[in-house]
Order: C-alpha cells, then structure tokens, then sequence
C-alpha cells in the first residue's frame, strides 16, 4: 500500500535521508494505551489466579504454584477484580477502536498476514535465529512480523472471549460451552495470558534490536531510514 | 523537507499521544480509589444490562455433580453460628403484604424444586451441587412484595448479609433452599435456610438465613461489597 514518504535534507551538513509515515494516530493511540491495560490486566489477573492458584478441585486443592505478591497488581483477591474489572473495559475498547479502523482504512493490509506471506517465513525463521541470510524486505513488515502481529490480535480476542466466560458462565453459556465449560475456559484465560507473555517478550527483544528511529516511529509514526522501499 | 521542518511535524505528532498519560491518574492515590470504583460500578451496570430473566443457567446431570464431601465450605466467619432450629423463623419485613415470621413448615409448603447447577466462587473455583428448595419468586408472591420494589436483602444467624436485584431474585432457578443433595441443609452449609441463585456468584448465595426484607433502597449492598466487591456479580 501507499505510503506518506518523506525526503528529508539537513539544512547544515545537506545530509539526505528518507522518512515513512508508518504508523498512523489510532494505531499508536491504541497500542500505547493497551500495552498499559495488558499490563495492568496481567498484574491483577496473577493477584485474581492467587486467591485458588490451581485448575482442579477445590478439595483436595493442589497448588499449581504460589505466584509472588510482588509481582501483582491490587493487594487482594476484591482490589485486584478492581483493577481487571476496570481495565478489561479499556482493553477491549482499544482493542475494537484499533480493529475499526484497520479495517476501514485499509491499514490492516500492512499487519495481516495472509496465505503469500507464508513461503516468506522460514527465511525470516533463518535469518533471524540460524543466522541465515537477510530477506530482502518489500513491505514495511516481513512475514514473520505479520504472522506475529496476526497472532497478537487473535491471542487479544480469545483472550476477551476466553475472559467473558469466566465472568459470564450463565449469559454467554455458549461462550463457556465452547470452551469446555467455566472450569476449562479459566485454564485457557490462563494459557492465553501466557502465550500473550510470550509475544510480548519476543516484541521486546526485536525492538531492542530493531534500534532507535525504529522505536521512535511507534511515537511520532514516522520512520527515518526505512529498510523497504519508500514508496 | 528541511530537517528542522520535519522535527517540528515529528513533535506535534509525539504531543497528540498525551492522552495516555491521563491513564497515570490510576497511579495517585487520591484518584484511583473512587476511579476503581467507577470502572467496578461499569462492569455492575453492563452486568445488570447483559441479564437475562428468561435464559436459564445450565443444568448437569446426576453423574456430573461433584461429590457432597467435595462441597466447599466457605465462611466470612463461622462454620456453624449455633442457630437454634427449633426456635428458628424467617422475619420478613419491608414493602410486603404480609410481614412476620416465617416457619420452615410454611417455606416449605410452596411447590419444591431440584435443580443441579453450578456454584462459582470468586476465588475461581466451582462445583455442581445439588440444591432443593422453593423458589424465591414463589416465595415473594406468597408474601405479597412489592412488585415495584429493586432488591431483595437478607440477614443471617453470623451476621453476614446480602442483596439481591429483584430481576434475579425472580429468575426460576433462584432458590430458597433448605436440601442439598436430598438432605435437609447441614449446619456448614447454611441450615435450615439459603439461598442458592446459580446466576449469581457464590458470596450472594447467603447461609443461615434469619431475617428477608424487601426494598426500594438498598442501605448496604452486603458483607463483601462493602470490602469492595462487585455488587451485582451475575454470572
């Protein structure tokens, strides 16, 4: 898709470098404001799991582990439903605001991964953990950055859906039903908060590095020396 | 473009993200106290708006319950507050026909129902029970409450109480129940009276229940919302 490129001229050296206008308001509003909600969601939802830290029977109850109070949000079982209850809301406000407009823009072009993108991901794979050789890049995301990216939206949904079950067992009793039932829909909340941890920490790790004028773009949204053709 | 022209487009671009910051009032004290409570009240009143009277919660077959020694026992205090049966009424008070003190033997006269449902605690665990009872509904009409009145409060033998919206407390599967598994209630579950509401999380489902008033106001939602817990909690 077209993008807003930039040629830009330093008025003292004459030094020219290129800039694309890579990530549009809405997209840096909501990812900004649901990395706090993930976080603060995570944070009670670790304090929430402490109160029956297991995904058996409740006698015997057998622990699955003791999570560290220090590492959660709320205090207590009733402020950490505080914060979720909150947050949750935020979460899938920005979530749908996000989603809303990938579509109606037609943004959504540049993240989603699509079936031609698939023979592009073992390069990727190679390049990046076999020291294989760098793809050339064409598009502002490659292949594995989109599949990472599809990922990251559907690990979000299930996790809204897997949540209004847990919440809702009797109003979305579908919703619960299609899960295996509340007790089995509150093991998958748990496994997708994981998987979630786990995109989250490989997110991290590649925009350390991706480097700076790389970070900077998820905040002003444009992109000083892109590594695909501007336009 | 001139590089400074461009520093300048870059910067506007920063400063339109300041809304975000407006999320760090969850970080002072003095704000996130009443700004919990407003997210809590939300979720209470898209809960009330998400139930429905006519869906029933789901039933499970005899083979699904979980065992009766398996049945938690959760207290906010006692196991067992020492009611003394024999003496044992209902007073019901409030907007009703019919104020007093109720019987068991009068409870019980209504038409009886079984049902095995689910009971989700808070803490995140849940078990299928069997629950045997009268239906609250039943119960109102018999009473004569107010039709027009909100909630349904009660009072228990340990000092616990609750509140029930009165869309719930009319749903076919809210109880009041005196058998568990085809057995007048044990003293730790909550003999000879309590409410078994499988639309609502467990700590609405009161024990040992001594006094139901019905009203148009609520005074104090019960023991565990005024600790800061969701009000409505339907499930």
């Amino acid at each position: 898709m077209a993008t807003r490129a930039l040629t830009i001229e330093d008025a003292k050296s004459g030094e020219v470098t290129q800039a694309v206008y890579e990530h549009p308001f809405i997209v840096r509003l909501c990812h900004w404001v649901n990395a706090v909600a993930l976080f603060v969601l995570v944070g009670s939802g670790l304090q929430i799991f402490r109160a029956f830290p297991s995904f058996g029977a409740k006698i015997p109850q057998k622990d699955l582990i003791d999570w560290p109070k220090s590492l959660a949000i709320g205090g207590w079982l009733g402020g950490a439903l505080q914060w979720h209850l909150t947050f949750m809301w935020i979460y899938i406000a920005t979530g749908l605001v996000y989603l809303g407009y990938q579509i109606f823009s037609g943004h959504y072009k540049q993240v989603l991964f699509v079936p031609r993108d698939v023979p592009g991901v073992w390069p990727m794979v190679r390049h990046y953990f076999f020291f294989g050789p760098k793809p050339p890049a064409r598009e502002a995301y490659n292949p594995l950055q989109k599949h990472a990216y599809t990922l990251a939206v559907v690990l979000g949904t299930l996790s809204v859906l897997t949540g209004l079950a847990i919440w809702k067992p009797v109003q979305f009793s579908w919703l619960a039903w299609m899960m295996g039932g509340f007790h089995w829909a509150r093991l998958w909340h748990f496994l997708i908060m994981w998987a979630t941890l786990a995109f989250v920490f490989g997110h991290l790790v590649m925009v350390v590095l991706h480097g700076w004028d790389n970070f900077v773009s998820m905040l002003t949204g444009w992109k000083k020396n892109p590594e695909y053709p501007a336009e | 473009m001139d590089g400074r022209k461009f520093k300048s487009l870059t910067r506007r671009e920063l400063l339109k993200l300041t809304p975000v910051i407006a999320l760090g009032a969850f970080a002072i004290p003095r704000l996130q106290t009443p700004l919990l409570k407003a997210g809590l009240g939300f979720s209470d009143w898209m809960s009330a708006r998400l139930f429905r009277s006519g869906h029933v919660a789901p039933t499970f077959a005899d083979s699904d319950v979980t065992p009766f020694d398996k049945f938690p026992i959760n207290d906010y205090d006692v196991d067992d507050p020492q009611v003394d049966f024999d003496r044992w009424t209902l007073t019901v008070s409030g907007a009703v026909q019919k104020p007093g003190d109720y019987t068991l033997a009068q409870v019980q006269a209504l038409p009886k129902f079984t049902q095995n449902t689910r009971h989700v605690c808070v803490e995140g665990w849940d078990v299928i029970g069997n629950f045997g009872g009268v239906r609250l509904a039943d119960f109102l009409t018999a009473i004569g409450a107010d039709p027009t009145a909100k909630f349904v409060t009660v009072a228990c033998a340990d000092d616990y109480y609750e509140s029930i919206d009165m869309a719930t407390a009319r749903h076919p599967q809210s109880l009041l129940c005196y058998e568990m598994y085809g057995r007048p209630l044990t003293r730790e579950h909550g003999a000879p009276l309590r409410l078994s509401i499988p639309t609502k999380i467990g700590y609405k489902q009161a024990k040992y229940l001594t006094d139901l008033k019905v009203t148009h106001l609520l005074e104090k939602a019960g023991y565990w919302e005024d600790q800061g817990y969701s009000e409505f909690y339907g499930l």
